[in-house]
């Protein structure tokens, strides 16, 4: 296989994934460092570098189209990139230090986690109590819905701060936008509605994986050959996807597609513990 | 839609634009010249020093070296969300919103030592 064939094949694989993890709404960074190691033999850290970078884009222009709908609450959102931004510096280090068979199996964990996200129902978690810290933050805020505005409080900050410290790190580390631990530090733990978690999280996405981006460009991690199939292809499958997102059900290829990121799971674990991974 | 989220906006789309059209540029000269080559991913080597940092991608970015157009797209990429929050910045101080100005500088200062100090 030449360069030209293998980028062709990579920017094939990278439209698909962006494309389905826009649809499934579970992202497509997940399944491309999975993608590039399991199927194309790239090295782990050469995957990962180009994975952070499919990611900056995806959240970049997903959520400029968000912030026309006025569902993303700017000032949770910019609060809590303290905590994602602080955790995907020490993610990004770590990965410097760990051995790429440790990353592997972490990344395996965090894909399982994701497959039993896309088996659960979205549900609403609110609270109509005032939090006297998200008050002083300003945070409380209203989104748009079919009878009118909506009005919601923001609560358990320093909760939802830890966890998004956990998100960025896991990010850092693997090259993914975690944004299903998004979800659940803004929905769960702080009870901000689903709508406002979700494309809140889309817009923090970029923000952390810019923060261990740099870090992985000075550190050579970075490859341009590589991460440009990469990008251009989740670019194109997730905006071609974003036009489709209202119309069909997704409910059957949420399932089709946890599936078959549980099967990267168990290989990228499998592959870890064995030592393919060096 | 208020004047804040229309910037930040048009800045996100803009962004990732521009990288867009530089990757693509920079990825079809460089299929041009090594298209016919091998790949060589399997073994983990780093990238060479002029492709690390700011200063030399610029500099191969203006010699047209392909890899040095396509990092020149990445790193604008990378750039996208720092601007962004630059943007917030100055929007906060127009509305004279102390306490999210230092949020959102706090944020700019952790990006700014990733993409900068580090070494």
């Amino acid at each position: 296989m030449n360069t030209l064939e293998f980028t062709l094949l990579i920017g094939l694989g990278s439209v698909l994934a962006g494309l389905v993890g826009v649809l499934t709404g579970l992202g497509g960074g997940v399944v491309i460092v999975p993608m590039l190691t399991l199927v194309f033999g790239v090295d782990i850290r050469y995957a990962i570098g180009a994975s952070l970078v499919s990611v900056i884009a995806t959240s970049s222009s997903a959520a400029a189209t968000y912030i026309k709908e006025g569902y993303s609450n700017l000032r949770v959102g910019m609060f809590l990139e303290i905590a994602t931004t602080l955790g995907a510096l020490s993610g990004a280090f770590l990965a410097l230090i760990i051995s790429p068979r440790l990353i592997a199996v972490v990344f395996g964990l965090a894909l399982l986690h994701s497959a039993y996200t896309s088996w659960q129902e979205p549900k609403e978690f609110r609270d109509n109590k005032h939090d006297p810290l998200s008050r002083r933050l300003r945070m409380d805020s209203s989104y748009p819905d079919s009878g009118g505005l909506q009005y919601y409080h923001v609560h358990n900050i320093p909760g939802g701060f830890l966890l998004m410290m956990v998100a960025g790190a896991l990010s850092g580390l693997l090259g993914i936008g975690s944004g299903a631990l998004k979800v659940i530090a803004m929905d769960r733990i702080m009870k901000i509605p689903f709508k406002v978690s979700t494309t809140t999280s889309n817009f923090m996405i970029g923000v952390t994986a810019a923060a261990s981006a740099g870090i992985y460009l000075n550190r050579g991690y970075i490859d341009p050959g590589l991460a440009m199939p990469v990008m251009l292809g989740v670019l194109i499958g997730a905006s071609t996807g974003s036009h489709f997102l209202m119309k069909s059900k997704t409910k059957s290829l949420r399932t089709l597609f946890g599936t078959v990121i549980l099967v990267l799971a168990v290989e990228m674990i499998f592959n870890g513990i064995k030592g393919n991974f060096r | 839609m208020n004047d804040m989220e229309k910037w930040i906006g048009g800045t996100l789309r803009g962004g990732v634009a521009v990288a867009g059209l530089l990757v693509l540029a920079g990825g079809a000269m460089y299929l041009t010249v090594h298209g016919a080559a091998g790949p060589a991913y399997g073994a983990f080597k780093g990238e060479p020093e002029r492709l690390k940092d700011i200063g030399g991608i610029v500099h191969a970015a203006r010699a047209l070296h392909p890899r040095g157009i396509i990092q020149l797209g990445l790193l604008c990429l990378i750039a996208t969300p720092i601007m962004r929050v630059i943007l917030s910045i100055v929007i906060y101080a127009r509305q004279k919103d102390k306490l999210y100005m230092i949020i959102t500088g706090i944020v700019l200062c952790l990006l700014l030592y990733s993409l900068v100090i580090v070494r």
